[in-house]
């Protein structure tokens, strides 16, 4: 210190030596301190953004009306009921000019259509970061004192289920990922409560593990648990990377846990002629499977529908007596199950059984020996079970449903990244948290219980954004600003023709007053529309409406008994309130009210394109056949649905031609006129 | 002494911050490739459609060909496109069947992105394969969702296993929504009056109905939107055209 003193000493002279030198530099210091606010503010980045707007926009068509849109200065989006208080458009200054079109350079860039106006719900609701900040730095990225950072573009439709509960037209990426947390059953272990009081439901449906015993053998149950994807790739049950002796024990458990039912297994004939492959074929085809259950192609594609298993190795899973079983009478081993009871004849069962028995791959369990298990193994597995928290799923008799078995996630989109533990070399964000979670569990800790699950990449982006719209802000909104989910209906039509429905599960394709599958039509006011002889006919033997269709009503072989019920029962209780179905006469229209009607529906509404009439002619085959519509439809249904297709079917996608009543009559007069000619020539 | 241990410390904090921060920055390095190819061809993956912003839902994938046309395991090769795309991985080795595949996020303006797979052949001579994907904003994408309700059955004549086209059927053939070289010329206002009030409205075919009291106006914009996003070549919009520098 001491070298230091003397020059020190002197500049204390030079500036403080006397009294009036000292009173200069002091009112010096004082001014360039009082001059700093004003500098900041002058230099800010905002400042430079708008000036930079300027000389964007300078040269431009309309650089005038731009100009005079631009207000300079700190702009703030106030809106006390969300919360939000945002300068964002600062310098974000084209967000609402829509001639900006070309410009891709932030933080000029035009926003995208949407539809939510600015000043109404500001910034931050949908992208998150810090609204009040006016640096770049602070407004988009987390700090210490601020968490929230700008939540990334690919995840942003998080931001729309908020508020929007139901699936929206413009967010795939999140129905895809609500679908999936409900599809790959997320929200068995972990509870997602949703502000209006419910919580998310799952829809995968597990089966109930307790007489698996009578369908499937223990071998298979090892190579299933130790990788599902292994039998069928589309199968949603996640692996749990279990070691050998682990699949062993809890393959045991299950096994010796579950116990028989009666009356799910066949007697199988003592000899077995073998099967006419193309007869099996076909009637695999004719019953309609493929709707339902997908198959792998040569391609590696799956095929089919998703309500029911992929059966692409399913001979190589169930035991032949079951399965003859299943097919005469699905509801012996499953009461609840989607799948319809066809009323196959022995002979049909027997074949449809051996077709299936066929699709067996043998590598599957070509390496799977196990030894009868002992106490020790089953009372292993049966700990593991709960270990593992099976039950959350599936029913396994003994064997409680778990509670809470795994962390809630109502609120997981606003999680603090102060909570959350990072792997190493993980950037430290919320999505890049959730999304590694999805994608590789264990990786977090081997002892994890939670599996590996088979998302492609989209998916997880999907499921992650699902989870990010679980936020604080979702739970809290103001109710007059959430769009809830339309009410699930737990319709249940009555009495005989009640339980023949659920017996033929109608409900897995059709939908009525508000419950039911999307693959068929609506038959909410089904009574009003069709003619009765037509149902019953459709109902044993349903011929072809929709040529252009892949999945179409099976036949049921019902008898004439159960088809009198249900017939009975749709003409009386599906009626449309709006008109009287016998309002307007089957029959009598005057020649040329039916001719007009020709012309009109061949040059003015040109319904040909979607319709057939005349098999000779007409091509059309986007809408049903209307060659014997005057057979199958009444003529006060056929005029209301011209008059307004979507109030008899919402959604449905014909066109509302704005018809004038008299167009909608003449037409509805030729129409009558195509019955059943007595050759069927609309059949193909 | 305290001063040089205080120096020491310093400098030691300084290389540590350092060190730090290149490990951040260093990205992973490309593998060294064990075989060479002489083409680059498409399996899977080109002309999608997504969201902006998001994953596409099928892997990009491409395989090394040699000059028989034979699968080449070992090739590098490497992904690229313009701002705002990621690939993952961006580059790698082709698998035993000659393929590598890679999942691939479109960046954030509604556009048709070109990207571009490259390799290097035994000449070191660059071989590139472009492929198109399509980012679609939320109006495009509801848009798409109506088209894929409402028109596509007519104006795609292409069919797939779920969905026969009607293209064949019809007598006056509708145009493909990606045909800009037709609906380029034409204007919003004419395209939204076909939409909302059928082909007669513009003297067209009338196998074209109106769809203005079944979509809402917000909609058949939508529709445009999509319309305009899709078309190829690519629509030049009908506004002002400004002095570029």
């Amino acid at each position: 210190m001491e070298p230091d003193k003397n020059p020190k000493s002197s500049m204390w002279q030079i500036f403080f030596g006397d009294p009036v030198r000292a009173f200069g530099v002091v009112s010096l210091l004082l001014l360039i301190s009082l001059a700093i606010a004003p500098a900041k503010n002058h230099f800010s980045e905002w400042r430079h953004y708008q000036q930079q707007y300027l000389t964007l926009i300078r040269g431009r068509g309309d650089a005038v009306t731009l100009q005079r849109h631009l207000q300079s200065g700190i702009q703030q989006i106030w809106l006390p009921d969300l919360g939000v208080v945002d300068r964002c458009t600062t310098c974000h200054v084209g967000l609402k000019e829509a001639s900006l079109a070309d410009v891709s350079s932030q933080p000029f860039r035009r926003h995208p259509v949407i539809p939510h106006k600015l000043d109404e719900f500001g910034c931050v609701t949908c992208h998150r970061g810090q609204g009040a900040a006016t640096t770049v730095e602070e407004a988009h990225r987390s700090t210490l004192a601020w968490e929230q950072p700008i939540l990334p573009a690919r995840y942003v439709e998080a931001s729309c289920g908020q508020c929007h509960r139901a699936a929206l037209a413009g967010t795939p990426q999140l129905n895809l990922g609500r679908n999936l947390l409900g599809r790959y059953g997320c929200v068995h272990c972990h509870t997602v409560k949703l502000p209006d009081g419910g919580a998310m439901k799952a829809t995968d449906d597990p089966p109930s593990l307790s007489h698996i015993v009578d369908k499937t053998t223990r071998e298979w149950v090892y190579a299933w648990l130790k990788d599902p994807q292994a039998y069928a790739v589309s199968a949603t049950m996640p692996n749990f990377k279990l070691s050998d002796p682990d699949a062993r024990d809890i393959s045991g458990f299950l096994i010796a846990n579950s116990t028989a039912l009666p009356g799910d297994t066949a007697t199988l004939p003592a000899s077995k002629a073998p099967p006419d492959p193309t007869a099996a074929a076909s009637l695999y085809g004719e019953s309609f499977c493929a709707s339902c259950h997908a198959v792998q192609n040569a391609a590696g594609n799956v095929v089919g529908g998703d309500v029911g298993p992929e059966l692409t190795r399913v001979g190589s899973k169930v035991k032949p007596e079951w399965l003859q079983s299943w097919l005469r009478n699905p509801r012996a081993y499953d009461a609840e199950t989607a799948m319809p009871h066809y009323r196959l004849s022995d002979q049909q069962a027997s074949l449809l059984s051996a077709y299936l028995e066929n699709k067996t791959d043998s590598d599957l369990l070509a390496n799977v020996h196990l030894d009868a298990a002992t106490p020790e193994q089953i009372a292993h597995g049966k700990t593991l079970v709960t270990e593992y928290g099976c039950a959350a799923c599936h029913e396994i008799s003994g064997i409680k449903k778990p509670e809470n078995f795994a962390p809630e996630l109502t609120r997981i989109g606003s999680k603090p990244i102060t909570q959350l533990v990072f792997l190493a070399g993980m950037p430290h964000t919320l999505p890049d948290y959730i999304s590694a979670k999805i994608r590789q569990p264990r990786s977090f800790g081997a002892a994890l219980k939670m599996p590996q699950f088979s998302f492609a990449p989209a998916q997880v982006d999907a499921v992650t954004t699902a989870l990010l719209s679980l936020t604080d802000r979702g739970q809290n909104l103001p109710r007059s600003l959430t769009v809830p989910v339309p009410q699930v209906s737990d319709y249940q039509p009555a009495g005989k023709a009640g339980k023949l429905m659920a017996d033929l599960a109608c409900f897995s394709c059709h939908a009525i007053n508000g419950r039911g599958g999307d693959m068929a039509p609506d038959l909410t006011w089904e009574g009003s529309s069709v003619q009765r002889p037509w149902l019953q006919a459709f109902l044993k033997n349903p011929n072809t409406l929709r040529p252009a269709l892949i999945r179409r009503m099976p036949r049921f072989n019902l008898s004439d008994g159960d088809i009198n019920e249900l017939t009975d029962y749709i003409m009386t209780v599906y009626q449309a309130p709006a008109f009287d179905r016998d309002s307007m006469p089957a029959s009598g229209y005057p020649a040329a009210q039916v001719e007009q009607g020709r012309q009109l529906f061949y040059a003015k509404y040109a319904c040909q394109s979607c319709h057939i009439v005349n098999t000779k002619t007409d091509k059309g085959y986007v809408g049903p056949t209307l060659t014997q519509v005057g057979s199958r439809l009444n003529a006060a249904w056929i005029y209301n649905w011209l008059k307004n297709p979507q109030a008899l079917r919402p959604g449905v996608i014909e066109p509302n031609f704005n018809m004038s009543d008299e167009d909608a009559r003449a037409l509805t007069a030729f129409l009558m006129t195509q019955r059943n000619s007595g050759k069927q020539e609309a059949k193909k | 002494m305290s001063r040089s241990s205080l120096w020491v410390s310093v400098i030691g904090i300084v290389v540590l911050l350092l060190g730090g921060c290149a490990k951040q920055s260093a990205s992973p390095a490309t593998p060294k490739p064990t075989a060479f190819g002489a083409t680059l061809v498409e399996s899977s993956g080109g002309k999608q459609i997504g969201a902006t912003g998001t994953v596409l839902g099928q892997s990009v994938v491409v395989q090394v060909n040699d000059e028989q046309g034979n699968a080449v395991p070992g090739a590098l090769v490497e992904f690229s496109g313009p701002v705002g795309v990621s690939f993952d991985p961006p580059a790698g080795l082709t698998d035993s069947s000659g393929q590598l595949s890679t999942n691939v996020a479109l960046g954030v303006i509604a556009a048709r992105y070109q990207i571009t797979a490259s390799t290097l052949t035994k000449a070191q001579q660059k071989v590139e394969l472009k492929l198109e994907e399509m980012a679609l904003g939320y109006q495009e994408q509801v848009g798409h969702q109506l088209d894929e309700k409402y028109c596509v059955r007519c104006h795609n004549p292409e069919s797939t296993p779920e969905r026969v086209s009607n293209y064949d059927n019809l007598e006056t053939k509708p145009h493909a929504f990606t045909e800009g070289d037709t609906l380029n010329k034409m204007s919003d206002a004419d395209l939204s009056a076909i939409i909302g009030h059928g082909g007669p409205a513009l003297n067209k075919s009338a196998l074209m109905p109106p769809y203005g009291y079944t979509l809402s106006k917000t909609e058949i914009q939508a529709l445009l939107a999509y319309i305009r996003l899709i078309s190829d070549p690519p629509y030049q919009g009908s506004g002002m055209l400004y002095v570029q520098k």
